[in-house]
């Protein structure tokens, strides 16, 4: 397999920084990597893991409305992101791995190269009081 | 497939007694196999490009980016000033502007007196990326590399060898350094197997602590990214200017003791001629 574009490695880089949780997805949806604040959330580490594919990272985290109400995929940022090259922005919350729900703040943008090329999508989210939106 | 280095030097060109052996011309390299030739950037190292003949009245010239240690002997390129001769620039695609427009940024007063577009030969730029494109018997692939603005790095595949060019690359860009998976390596492709690598190594990697991020490598990451890449031989290049060519010499047994690489590498030199099969 090739390496990846400069631009996904250089976010791979730049989340390996962050304290911050981070998904670093590629054009097909499969999860390429996580930081350490995303494997807190998780429950797994990525030397563990190592890339996952949709199928797969999708059921690990449940996202639910404010009813505990199963939340659609085509309605999270991480997936809009991936079909119309957009970012996107949306709180909800999150049944992880523990069966603990948390709150979270998502933000999802695209990687286009240079060449505006679509390379993938990078999503960050951050845990939220629930009066917080 | 013939390799000629006309100027190794990183960032500046030097001048003075403390750095003839390995040289004070910046970046540029000739390739060349039959009748074909290629010149790799336009450092101040092109000037030897005038004592060449040529076989053709074609000549192409492969820019990795358009900082000045690299474009700086183009407005003193001979070909450029004969009506008769064929010149082809390739160089990075920017998100915006044209390569023959941030060219002609430096070919244009008051940097330059002549502007591109007075220029006699007949001039034609051909912008890329992470391509591959042949030029006569050369097979090229271009890549874009971890550097400061658009940079590319080239792999060079004559009849039975291959020599990879990057002299300005920081693959090591990141809070540990390279990561040793083949798929997040930058420029990874363009050196993988290679028969000579031609890479960035300026800094020893006690000076490299604290110019993280400026766009090159140690010397210690270009021997990792060489062993990673499986190249067969690294030629260690794009020297610091305020590198004496004694402290290079010392650096380099100082390497020698620490690295016992399965693979050849040595300190590139100006005027240095190599032959691949």
């Amino acid at each position: 397999m090739p390496a990846y574009e400069i631009e996904i490695i250089l976010s791979r880089q730049l989340a390996d920084c962050l304290s911050i949780p981070v998904f670093i997805i590629d054009t097909t949806g499969s999860l390429i990597f996580y930081n350490m604040p995303a494997e807190e959330v998780l429950g797994e580490r990525f030397e563990e893991t190592g890339e996952m594919p949709v199928e797969l990272w999708s059921v690990i985290f449940k996202p639910v409305d404010e009813f505990d109400k199963p939340i659609p995929p085509e309605e999270l940022p991480l997936v809009k992101t991936l079909k119309d090259f957009l970012p996107y922005h949306k709180s909800f919350r999150i049944k992880s791995l523990q069966g603990q729900t948390e709150k979270i703040a998502l933000t999802s943008y695209p990687i286009i190269s240079r060449e505006n090329k679509f390379l993938g999508a990078v999503a960050m989210f951050w845990k939220v009081k629930e009066d917080e939106n | 497939m013939k390799i000629n280095l006309w100027g190794v030097r990183g960032s500046i060109q030097t001048s003075g007694p403390d750095t003839k052996n390995y040289g004070s011309r910046t970046s540029c390299t000739l390739v060349s196999e039959d009748d074909n030739l290629l010149i790799l950037d336009a450092g101040s190292g092109i000037q030897q490009f005038n004592s060449i003949n040529l076989p053709n009245k074609r000549i192409d010239v492969l820019l990795t980016h358009l900082h000045m240690d690299h474009i700086l002997g183009l407005g003193f390129f001979s070909p450029f000033f004969n009506p008769g001769q064929e010149v082809h620039i390739w160089g990075p695609a920017a998100a915006t502007q044209s390569l023959r427009s941030r060219l002609g940024r430096y070919l244009s007063p008051p940097l330059f007196p002549v502007l591109l577009r007075d220029l006699p030969c007949v001039l034609t730029f051909h912008e890329i990326g992470n391509c591959e494109f042949k030029i006569r018997d050369f097979k090229i692939m271009s890549s874009y590399v971890i550097h400061p603005g658009p940079t590319v790095g080239f792999r060079i595949t004559g009849k039975h060898s291959v020599f990879t060019y990057i002299p300005d690359h920081e693959p090591a860009l990141g809070r540990n350094g390279i990561i040793k998976d083949h798929k997040w390596i930058s420029g990874f492709d363009l050196a993988a197997d290679a028969d000579i690598l031609y890479h960035d190594g300026q800094y020893t990697d006690a000076e490299y602590q604290t110019k993280k991020g400026w766009g090159h490598s140690s010397m210690d990451d270009a021997l990792l990214f060489a062993s990673l890449c499986r190249a067969k031989k690294l030629m260690i290049a794009h020297h610091d200017p305020y590198h004496s060519d004694e402290q290079l010499r010392e650096i380099f047994t100082n390497l020698q003791l620490n690295y016992k690489n399965p693979f050849k590498y040595e300190m590139a030199e100006e005027g240095m001629e190599f032959d691949l099969p």
